[in-house]
């Protein structure tokens, strides 16, 4: 007797503690194995790119804040940089060193959270409680500087909006001799689990070819042997004053690219590490008072910095004529704005380029012919986050 | 190639009648070229050995909708071997069908999604062409500029009905757009006079 055997069809998410947010995927499963995988996204689309052509350039950053909502201010950077570059204006060079610092801190944010929950997916529960401590200490860092622990609205066209308040330098120089320990906990529970290997080596492969077809950036196409990285090779505010190597992986699967962000956390701290120790007193912000508003006290005083501070927060500063695309390297890959303005005080287009939407794209051709129990586990290490998936 | 300028000269002599314009600008080189030639010069783009366009970055769409030709197309493209930066453009009318670049680069797929989503351009030879990020059953393409921001539906759950409904907008103010451009630019020799502080 014969009998028919039908493929499976499996709903997995939008609900679901592995899909890291509000995935669904749509699985067909030939007993256990995934012979294709259908992505549905848009469940938190939010219409950043409608709602930004709406407001003017300042209103505009906090929406970039609520992309990757894990390292804030890295997306903030990449709309900063596209604005600057056609106002044509410069950035004092301690907001350079203020901004990279958070770019960085925001990295190891990012980094922390991947490896710990990618951890949690494969059965290991310790690292993510370990790690999210540390998560808090960063976080109030950005809360000294911004006065808010997530959605930062730090960075403006032309620097950050406020000093750093006093001894936050040195505090995070503390953190930065103490959190070494921390990774080395981590890498004590994990680099060697036997569990998190078998869970994690030789799943999810990237070839180099593929890394370049499928759009992957950042960790992704690093975790396959391409040493690409925006701060080195396309040198943004003060990176080229500052050393730091790239970690690259040799065989682009699951466990190279966890042990890539291990090593990015590394050398963030030695990033933070070398601004601390050249960053000097002095302007935090660009002097032009047509694009940043005056100090407070001033405006008792100065009839001109009660203009420009009245302009500025209606109307806002005009941006001239331009079309650009800028990317930086945000901890999940490259982070892009193309932005065109009309020469009004609000964009005409801001295309965010997110580096998850791409990584996601590849889910079915990484996880087909993979076992179902694979899924969180490459869902994991392709570092998603739905904010930026979704807009 | 090494540089921009190069970059720019070769693929005109290659290229020759298919560029309409090129320019460099913020280190990037800008493409403006024909609808039908896009397969051309893309595959160009990627497979030539001085060029090695080797990653796309991005596809998008603007909305133009005063001028004759509404649309204007753009791929961002990456070359890792000279690290460049290539915007290729080109302006459709609003019902054309383009072309799919997923034969050349298979990232293609969900950017051309989205721009069929957010702009109602339609891709020929694409293998899946569905909406991807709006709701199921949405209707309306959110990114045109006569789409409002208060869009046209809004849903709730309703507990006698048991389900969830679409209705139309409802607001309790609607959504004020202040215009605050202002004609006032300073007068110009406030700026001359800026202009020279900052040069002395």
């Amino acid at each position: 007797m014969t009998k028919k055997i039908k493929n499976l069809n499996l709903n997995f998410g939008p609900q679901h503690p592995a899909a890291h947010g509000v995935l669904r995927l749509i699985l067909e499963l030939d007993g256990e194995v995934v012979e294709k995988a259908d992505p549905h996204i848009g469940l938190l689309h939010r219409g950043t790119e409608k709602l930004i052509e709406n407001k003017t350039y300042m209103q505009a950053v906090p929406y970039f804040d609520r992309l990757d909502y894990v390292a804030p201010m890295n997306q903030e950077h990449a709309f900063a940089l596209a604005i600057e570059k056609i106002l044509k204006i410069d950035v004092p060079i301690r907001a350079q060193f203020i901004r990279v610092i958070f770019c960085e801190i925001g990295r190891i944010l990012s980094h922390i959270l991947n490896v710990t929950t990618q951890a949690l997916d494969v059965g290991a529960l310790t690292p993510s409680l370990w790690g999210f401590e540390e998560r808090e200490t960063l976080m109030t860092f950005y809360e000294r500087a911004s006065g808010s622990r997530l959605h930062a609205n730090y960075f403006r066209a032309g620097g950050v909006h406020q000093d750093l308040p006093a001894g936050l330098e040195e505090d995070i120089l503390r953190f930065c001799e103490s959190f070494p320990n921390i990774i080395n906990d981590l890498e004590n529970l994990l680099t060697d689990n036997r569990i998190f290997k078998q869970r994690n080596v030789d799943i999810g492969i990237v070839t180099k070819q593929d890394a370049l077809d499928y759009s992957f950036s950042g960790v992704m196409i690093r975790g396959s042997g391409v040493p690409w990285d925006l701060r080195k090779s396309q040198p943004y505010d003060c990176y080229e004053q500052l050393e730091f190597k790239i970690p690259v992986g040799k065989n682009g699967d699951c466990y190279d690219r966890y042990l890539c962000r291990i090593e990015e956390m590394k050398e963030s701290i030695s990033i933070i590490k070398q601004c601390l120790s050249k960053i000097e007193k002095g302007p935090i912000k660009s002097q032009d008072g047509k694009i940043t508003p005056p100090p407070k006290k001033e405006l008792k005083q100065s009839m001109e910095a009660l203009i420009h501070h009245f302009k500025l927060f209606t109307e806002g500063y005009r941006v001239p004529k331009d079309e650009i695309y800028t990317a930086v390297e945000a901890p999940k890959g490259e982070f892009g704005v193309y932005l065109i303005s009309d020469g009004t005080s609000k964009p005409y287009k801001c295309k965010i380029r997110a580096p998850g939407f791409s990584h996601l794209q590849s889910m079915d051709y990484l996880i087909r012919g993979h076992m179902l129990a694979d899924v969180p586990a490459v869902l994991g290490s392709l570092d998603i986050v739905f904010g930026e998936v979704d807009r | 190639m090494n540089t921009l300028i190069e970059l720019e000269k070769k693929i005109n002599s290659e290229l020759t009648t298919k560029i309409d314009k090129s320019k460099i600008t913020h280190n990037q080189l800008y493409l403006d070229i024909d609808k039908e030639d896009l397969l051309d010069v893309t595959l160009f783009l990627k497979t030539n050995k001085d060029t090695k366009f080797r990653q796309l970055i991005d596809i998008t769409a603007v909305d133009y909708p005063e001028e004759p030709q509404r649309f204007k197309i753009v791929y961002l493209l990456l070359s890792h071997e000279f690290n460049q930066r290539l915007i290729l453009r080109y302006r459709i009318n609003e019902n054309e069908v383009i072309n799919s670049l997923t034969s050349i680069f298979p990232s293609a797929n969900w950017m051309e999604r989205e721009v069929f989503d957010m702009y109602g351009i339609n891709f020929k030879d694409h293998p899946d062409l569905r909406r991807i990020l709006t709701d199921y059953g949405f209707e309306g393409h959110p990114l045109r500029k006569d789409f409002p921001l208060t869009g046209h539906t809004e849903v709730r759950y309703s507990e006698e009905q048991k389900k969830v409904l679409i209705e139309p907008v409802k607001l309790e103010q609607n959504y004020r757009n202040f215009d605050y451009e202002s004609p006032w630019e300073g007068t110009k020799y406030i700026k001359d006079q800026t202009n020279n502080d900052k040069k002395n």
